[in-house]
């Protein structure tokens, strides 16, 4: 244990540690220098105070992004909580080929999601297998415009973050299921509580603090979204933009023609506050969730 | 009617306490009901959540003279043909998109595993002046997301020369916080007396660190690895930002590129999607136990 020689320790930490200081560390303080600067993407660029968020306030793309993003976090985050559940309780016990069933509904949440987000393009484009079965069905006379109407766009993305992000929270919850104490149940059951009854007074509480953990984690990535509505929209964000999340419109600004890196910083601090916002929400829920 | 419906009532629903079904017969018959219904239900699930690249394989399969927009649909191709394939292959060189993809994620494996066990170690073996720092730091790259500071980062990057290479591509990711944090319980989990017996025998902290503890985490490793590879073969928006010339794309940028520029031809985007997912899945029916093991140890709690 005792270091014969103090740089050792410092060696050893070194790479890792360089490539935490030059690629994040070092960027995030350069975010928030250039948040109060004028600066463009070439370089250059002054202190301007707080003129940024100023703008900020008054940017209706940004406020447009924002109004998107928040859809996204206001729909993902009750349908991962929930649908995921569903999910794990029906692979949970180990009947004949389970685990290739739980393999495969794992598997959109391996593959990228470029290729899942190409996959539903195809899938719901004007002639594609939804439109045709919709179609098919009688229920439309006209497809419907899934991929360049803005506001279903924005479903249909919402949808795809779902359907891809199923199999990644099944698993959490599936953990979270094992630890669940047999007694609790054998003794509800004795006390005469059906399967329904034993769900609400047994698994949901004990469960509680891992459905707290996956709807922040829901949250925090739904307020990252870009690839799906990227992909969705074939890099347009839906006729004129209109379907843009933030991070597709802080990357257009700050990383678009004459980008403004220091206009774009200001908006990625709003987005980090938002992100801290919802990691905070959760240690808090966890406190009050062991103190009761 | 109500006279009629009445005991079916209370058979479905049994009072507090009474054993579900009356006789041996019927609870054996709702049991084997209920396997039914529970493997219905698996069934369909099967078919939303793998359906959607079963059909995208069978697009990608069909060849110019079938129609792929027929209803009711035909998943099975009628001629099963590979032009498509090539046809993706002429019009985007996505044979060294994957290559620049493996390149990438096997290089992102290997410096996770690496570095990351290196500072792991240093963090679990070794006290120093200024370890906790370290920590935070390590701690602190976890809950700053990559979308906060990409800006900053292209700009870092820029000014090391990174941008357009596959190097610029793997650096940021090179290790990353959870690599460090994930190695450092799996050391902290190893007795120490193995290896403070190593160091009676006069082995140096580099041979502790190779030839005693290394071993000794494979799977953590595993995990490390698996995700790593995994992530870099996925990750979209940083490639996107950081790669300009075609020639240098990654798959995912690449096949984005194919259906966005070239072509309005499904049968020949769903071969280039085939060729970006079909190795990853491969790789993971064949790694699915080490994967579920890293899910379902805490790799999610980052």
């Amino acid at each position: 244990m005792i270091g014969r020689n103090p740089a050792i320790p410092w060696l050893f930490a070194a790479p890792a540690l360089l490539v935490a200081l030059v690629f994040s560390l070092g960027p995030f303080a350069n975010t928030i220098v250039l948040a109060f600067t004028d600066a463009s993407t070439l370089g250059g660029g002054a202190f301007n105070g707080l003129d940024n968020f100023a703008r900020i306030a008054e940017d209706e793309r940004f406020w447009n992004a924002i109004g998107n993003t928040a859809l996204y976090v206001a729909v993902c985050v009750p349908a991962m909580v929930t649908l995921p559940l569903l999910l794990a309780l029906l692979v949970r016990k180990k009947v004949f080929g389970i685990g290739f069933f739980r393999a495969v509904f794992y598997s959109p949440v391996v593959a990228s999601m470029v290729v899942v987000g190409l996959i539903w393009s195809w899938l719901l484009s004007d002639d594609g297998l939804v439109n045709a079965a919709l179609r098919g069905l009688r229920l439309i006379e006209e497809p419907l415009p899934f991929l360049t109407d803005a506001d279903l766009l924005l479903l249909s993305a919402i949808g795809v973050t779902v359907w891809k992000g199923l199999g990644y929270y099944m698993v959490v919850y599936l953990a979270a299921l094992a630890n669940v104490p047999r007694e609790l149940h054998e003794a509800a059951q004795v006390d005469g509580a059906g399967p329904v009854r034993r769900f609400w007074s047994v698994t949901v509480p004990a469960i509680r603090p891992t459905m707290v953990l996956v709807g922040t984690l829901a949250a925090v990535a739904a307020a990252k979204v870009f690839a799906e509505i990227y992909v969705l929209s074939n890099g347009t964000a839906g006729p004129g933009g209109e379907a843009a999340s933030v991070v597709y419109h802080i990357r257009e600004v700050g990383l678009g023609l004459g980008g403004e890196a220091g206009y774009a910083s200001a908006m990625s601090l709003v987005l980090f506050a938002v992100t801290l916002g919802f990691s905070l929400l959760l240690t808090r829920l966890n406190r009050r969730e062991e103190r009761l | 009617m109500t006279v009629r419906t009445e005991p079916r009532r209370t058979a479905l629903r049994p009072a507090p306490g009474a054993p579900p079904g009356r006789t041996p017969a019927r609870a054996a018959a709702r049991r084997v009901a209920a396997r039914i219904v529970h493997y219905l239900l698996l069934l369909g699930m099967l078919v939303v959540l793998i359906g959607p690249f079963a059909w995208q394989l069978s697009t990608s399969l069909k060849g110019t003279a079938e129609s792929v927009f027929s209803y009711p649909p035909d998943l099975w191709p009628d001629d099963p043909t590979l032009a498509n394939y090539a046809k993706a292959a002429q019009t985007v060189p996505v044979w060294r998109y994957g290559l620049n993809s493996l390149i990438v994620a096997l290089g992102s494996a290997l410096t996770n595993c690496l570095f990351g066990a290196m500072a792991g170690y240093a963090l679990a073996r070794m006290r120093f002046r200024g370890r906790k720092v370290v920590f935070a730091a390590f701690l602190a790259t976890m809950i700053i997301p990559f979308e906060v500071i990409m800006v900053s980062v292209f700009l870092t990057s820029r000014s090391l020369g990174l941008v357009d290479t596959l190097l610029g591509v793997l650096l940021p990711t090179a290790v990353t916080g959870l690599s460090v944090l994930l190695l450092r319980n799996g050391f902290r989990a190893l007795p120490v007396e193995v290896e403070e017996a190593a160091m009676l025998d006069g082995a140096g902290e580099w041979q502790r660190f190779w030839r005693v503890a290394l071993p000794s985490v494979r799977g953590t490793l595993t995990v490390v690895a698996i995700f790593s590879f995994v992530f870099s073969w996925d990750d979209f928006l940083w490639p996107l930002i950081v790669l300009s010339s075609p020639r240098n794309y990654t798959l995912t940028v690449g096949i984005q590129y194919l259906s966005g520029t070239f072509t309005a031809d499904q049968r020949v985007i769903a071969a280039g999607t085939m060729i970006a997912v079909l190795p990853l899945l491969a790789l993971f029916f064949a790694l699915q136990r080490f994967f579920f093991r890293g899910v379902g140890e805490g790799a999610v709690k980052g």
